[in-house]
Order: C-alpha cells, then sequence, then structure tokens
C-alpha cells in the first residue's frame, strides 16, 4: 500500500569544488573573495536527499516533494536551472546570505519558520530530508536544529537507505564508526533525515521535469522572502588558507623494485 | 566564570567508554586547567561501571543509565543529554564528535537555549575560549569564539590523547530522566556487503584508491579483478583502512569496471570523510580529493602517480613515486609477504 509523503528537502548551494577558495573579511565578517561569481551546485548530500526523495515521492502517489533553499536570488536562479531538470519539486527559495560563515542556529530558524508556514503541508505525513552535512558549513546541525523547532524527535543522520513499509513505518540505514550502519525502524513520519550519499545516481537531465519546474521556480524566486541572519555572539577570530606547504620530493627515476623496498621500509617505520 | 561539562558515553560493548569519550576527559581537563574553571563529566550508558575508567578523576560524575540507553537513538539519547546538562548548569560543554553525540548534540543545545559549533580540532585563547574548526570541507581554517551560553563544542576524534587514570568503582550521582514516547527501534549494526571490512578508523595507515586502478592498461585491457587482489592483499598485509576517490566509487553507478569491495563508505573527501591516520599511501589518484581534502589530517603523505605534473600532489605529498602501481603494489605485497 502507498502513503501519501509531505517531503521537504531542505539544500543550500556551494561552490563548485573544482573552484579555488580564498577567505576574505569584509564589513560584515569573512567569507570568500569573488563568493557571487564563483560557479555553483547544489550541496552535494543534500542533492542526494533531493534524489531519494523524488524516487521515494514518485513511488507513493499523491506525495508531495519541497525544495526549500536559502541563498541569493540571482544564485539559486543559476543553480536551479540545473537541478529542475533532475527532479519534479516545488522551490521554495528564501533570499539570504549564501557561503558557510552564518550561524547554523539563525540558518535553521528561518528555514524552520518557513516549512511551518508551507501551505498544504500536513506533519503527520513529514519527512524533513537535508545533507547530513554541508559542504560550506559542514557543521552537521542545521537539520537537527530545524526538527527540535519543529517538534520532531524521530531524527536519523548519514543516512544511506530508507525503506518505507506498507503501514507507513519506515526502516532506515544510518552511518556510524567503523564503515558499518545503524538499522532502525521509525514508527513512521514525522521524522528527519539527514542524507549521505544514498544510493542512487545522479538522474540524467529530462527537459520535460525542467521546463514543468521552472513554471514555478521563476514566479517562486520573484517572490521569495528576504532573510537577515543573527550572529547570536558568534565571532570570527581568524579565517585563513591551510599554511602547511610539504616539499614534495618527485621520485621518478626508480624502478618498480626499488620503489616497493622503499615503500616496505617507510611502512614498517614507526 | 565557566562551568564545563564533558558529555561521555559507553563504547559498543557498553562496559567502558568510548575512546572519544576518553579524549573528551582530556580536552575538559586541559580547559578546566586553562580557565581555572570547575569541571564535570557526565556519562550515558546501561550501566554505571562503564565510567570506572574515570574512577579516579577527582570531580563529580554524573550518570544516566537504563536499558533504553544501550543503543543510539535520538529521542532517548536528546533526553539523556539534557538530563545531564540540567543537573550541571554548564557554561561549555563538550561533547565527542561520535556519530552518536553528534546527530543529537545540537538538538540538546536548543533545547538548553544554548549554541553549538562542531568539528572542534583544538580549543585555545587567552581571556576567552577560541576554538579551531574548518570550512569548506577542510579547505578552510577559522578560530571563533562565541559570547552566548551554554556552548556546545563537539570535538573531532582524534584531536586529544585519550584519558588514561586508575581504574577503579566510579562514584556517580545518577540523574533521572523522564523519557519521551519512543517511536524508532534500533536493531542493531550492519556492515555494508563487501568481501572483506576495509574501513578501520584506527589503522595506522589510509590507503587511497583512485579510478586509475580500473583504466585500461598499457596492453589496452582493463584489470579491475587483478587491481582488486593487489589493493586487498596489500589491506590484509598492513591492516590499513581502504580510503576511495569519489570517482572510483561512482563508476559503480555507471556501469563501468568496479571494484566490488568498495562502497559509498570508502569515499574521501568533499563527499566522503577525512579521515585521521599516521601515514597514507595514495595510488592511481588524479585531483584535488585526496590530496587535499581526504588527506587533511594525514600525518605522512606518499603517492604513486603516473603523472609528474600533477598538481594536486605538489606541496600535499611528502613523497610522490612515477611510477605504475600495478608492478609496484605486486612487489609491495610480496616483500610484505616474506616478512612475515
Amino acid at each position: 500500500m502507498a502513503n501519501t509523503l509531505h517531503i521537504v528537502v531542505c539544500a543550500g548551494i556551494v561552490p563548485d569544488p573544482l573552484q579555488t577558495l580564498e577567505p576574505i573579511t569584509g564589513p560584515t565578517g569573512p567569507g570568500l573573495k569573488n563568493e557571487m561569481v564563483l560557479p555553483a551546485v547544489l550541496d552535494p548530500w543534500a542533492a542526494s536527499a533531493l534524489y531519494e526523495a523524488a524516487s521515494l515521492a514518485a513511488k507513493n502517489p499523491g506525495s508531495k516533494l519541497w525544495l526549500v533553499s536559502l541563498g541569493p536570488k540571482a544564485k539559486l536562479q543559476q543553480v536551479m536551472m540545473t537541478v529542475a531538470q533532475k527532479a519534479a519539486f516545488e522551490l521554495v527559495p528564501i533570499d539570504g546570505p549564501i557561503g558557510g560563515f552564518p550561524d547554523a542556529h539563525s540558518t535553521a530558524a528561518v528555514l524552520a519558520e518557513t516549512i511551518a508556514a508551507l501551505p498544504g503541508l500536513e506533519r503527520t505525513k513529514l519527512l524533513l530530508f537535508g545533507g547530513w552535512e554541508s559542504a560550506t558549513r559542514g557543521a552537521g546541525v542545521t537539520l537537527q536544529l530545524v526538527g527540535e523547532r519543529l517538534g520532531i524527535t524521530d531524527q536519523f543522520q548519514g543516512v544511506d537507505q530508507i525503506d518505507l513499509r506498507g503501514d507507513g513505518s519506515f526502516e532506515v540505514l544510518d552511518r556510524v564508526e567503523g564503515g558499518k550502519h545503524q538499522v532502525s525502524v521509525c514508527a513512521g513520519a514525522p521524522a528527519v533525515l539527514g542524507w549521505a550519499t544514498g544510493n542512487l545516481p545522479e538522474p540524467r537531465n529530462n527537459p520535460q521535469i525542467g521546463m514543468a519546474n521552472m513554471r514555478t521556480i521563476m514566479p517562486a524566486l520573484q517572490k521569495a522572502k528576504a532573510a537577515k541572519l543573527e550572529a547570536n555572539g558568534l565571532r570570527y577570530v581568524s579565517v585563513s588558507l591551510p599554511k602547511q606547504q610539504r616539499t614534495t620530493r618527485l621520485v621518478k627515476d626508480l624502478t618498480p623494485d626499488e620503489i616497493a623496498a622503499e615503500l616496505v621500509e617507510w611502512i614498517g617505520a614507526e | 566564570m565557566e562551568t564545563i561539562l564533558v558529555l561521555t558515553h559507553a563504547d559498543e560493548t557498553g562496559s567502558a567508554l568510548s575512546k572519544a569519550s576518553l579524549e573528551a576527559v582530556t580536552a575538559g581537563f586541559e580547559l578546566s586547567a586553562h580557565l581555572k574553571a570547575p569541571l564535570t563529566i557526565g556519562v550515558l550508558a546501561v550501566d554505571a561501571s562503564a565510567a570506572n575508567a574515570l574512577a579516579s578523576v577527582g570531580v563529580r560524575l554524573l550518570a544516566v543509565t537504563g536499558e533504553a540507553f544501550a543503543q543510539a537513538r535520538y529521542a532517548t539519547d536528546a533526553a539523556a543529554l539534557e538530563a545531564l546538562c540540567r543537573a550541571a548548569n554548564p557554561s561549555i560543554v563538550l561533547v565527542p564528535g561520535t556519530s552518536r553525540f553528534t546527530r543529537v548534540a545540537a538538538g540538546v543545545a536548543h533545547r538548553l537555549g544554548g549554541f553549538i559549533d562542531t568539528h572542534i580540532t583544538a580549543l585555545g585563547g587567552a581571556e576567552s575560549v577560541e576554538a579551531t574548526r574548518w570550512f569548506y570541507r577542510q579547505r578552510v581554517e577559522a578560530v571563533l569564539s562565541r559570547d552566548a551560553r551554554p556552548w556546545f563544542l563537539v570535538l573531532d576524534a582524534g584531536t586529544h590523547a585519550a584519558f588514561a587514570g586508575e581504574p577503579g568503582a566510579a562514584q556517580v550521582e545518577q540523574v533521572a530522566v523522564q523519557l519521551p514516547e519512543i517511536r524508532t527501534t534500533v536493531s542493531g549494526l550492519r556492515a555494508p556487503a563487501t568481501d572483506a571490512q576495509t574501513i578501520r578508523p584506527d589503522a595506522k595507515m589510509l590507503f587511497v584508491a583512485g579510478a586509475g586502478w580500473t583504466k585500461k592498461q598499457p596492453d589496452g585491457l582493463i584489470h579491475a579483478a587483478e587491481a582488486g587482489e593487489l589493493i586487498l592483499g596489500f589491506l590484509r598485509a598492513t591492516g590499513a583502512s581502504l580510503g576511495s576517490s569519489k570517482s572510483l566509487v561512482d563508476q559503480g553507478g555507471e556501469g563501468e569496471p568496479v571494484l566490488p569491495f568498495l562502497t559509498h563508505m570508502n569515499q574521501i573527501g568533499q563527499t566522503g570523510s577525512t579521515p585521521r591516520h599516521a601515514k597514507g599511501l595514495s595510488t592511481c589518484c588524479h585531483g584535488e580529493e585526496p590530496h587535499v581534502v581526504g588527506w587533511r589530517f594525514i600525518g605522512d603523505r606518499r603517492a604513486i602517480s603516473l603523472d609528474p605534473n600533477c598538481g594536486w600532489t605538489r606541496g600535499k605529498a611528502d613523497v610522490v613515486y612515477i611510477a605504475d602501481a600495478f608492478p609496484v603494489m605486486a612487489r609491495v605485497n610480496s616483500l610484505l609477504e616474506a616478512k612475515k
């Protein structure tokens, strides 16, 4: 028996991982040099959450999928041009600052307030998805805080798999130490699931889904509410690139036997 | 004046504290001495005897115990930690960065009206507490501070030595917890379906396999099976942990040859882990992930690569061998075998 789900995916945007990052300090605090012109992508782990959510929604007819994203409108629009072709969703954009340095508690407060106000959202059907950590702040706390603010006390982080059952309960596999998963069974929604990589590949671009999404995305972007994030007493003493630069020894002229001997000696050394 | 609480929990056996918890205890003593602040230690376990390693600490010990806390579960763990925090009333809470506590600490901080920062790699500061952590997946380092209290600081594992005191019968104060409705049942742990467990967080060495292992070799053929044997042979001989680049793990989903024992759990870098090991050997990797992000906390780094101009290894690895990894690793394995 299919379940009707209301899945909300929280996903930020991050600089393309291939970009060189240089921190700078401006009047409002730390940031990245040329941050607004760096190519951006949907946060990788949150993207996994979106693909899993889309798959789950497709398997459960009548389900609904929202993508809640906080970032500068212009950057959100740029990223959505690609993301919109991969899964059907309703975008809920929040016009706010970009980057990893704003306080996670403020971010969570804005996200929770936005989610609580989503028209038609039924909390008894709510699965709150997101990445278990972002590729910017990487704190792994925002989704937890949103869950707490929404009063959800069934939370799972580092999720790689969810198996929904006919009665609405579901089995979750979330990562623990040593390359293992903890296996839990939750009675059902509402629940928070912070995704790791999951098991699904990135969907291929589908222009038809993209066109359907863009009809609602552009008006949503135009109406996006602006959010100001409080610092909550967070103060940056320094922000810098790692200084450690190693002197690399390039070994070009050794035979495999000689390299192997050197490596074995190195492996055995304390 | 600051007051410090260190939160700890039992390990998988249930009879001792986890290593990361003991590391947090060390951090607590260091910070307590630095700030001249009183220290309390909170323990979460089935039985208070798990705290016996702390018998000699000479500070207040609080414990939440019971069968409900045998396994990690958000609802019960959050209630337990909230109770410990309310009993200790700290201004600073140090939390070990275990999977169990990282998934619940932020919720507890919120319940107490506090704030949290995670993945802390160092604590310092003269007048106030300053915490060091990384942003952008270990590419930017920052030192931060907060005025707001209580302030939860989740410490990365491996950043402090584990506390080693004289064991005995620890005297703990039991803290009562009002259990919430339990809607989640934990049925246990499951290892990934692989031929061998290749992720070993306590190993001295990390072996990183890149996508080059499953590319065409000089004879024009792909030797994925041979690559798998060489890698597993090395892991068996050395006890090393296996990491992989994203491109190699992703190949499985794209229909290309794969190493069957690799999963996303092995992945290091932007969308993987950043493990801590004393040594790291990277093979057949061409990109930023293994050498910059995934290796941030690897002490001594060597690489085998065919590309003498690989910009990512320069300044990141200590030694780069320009060679084909297949014959080198075959020879390494036979030398290691002969040494046994």
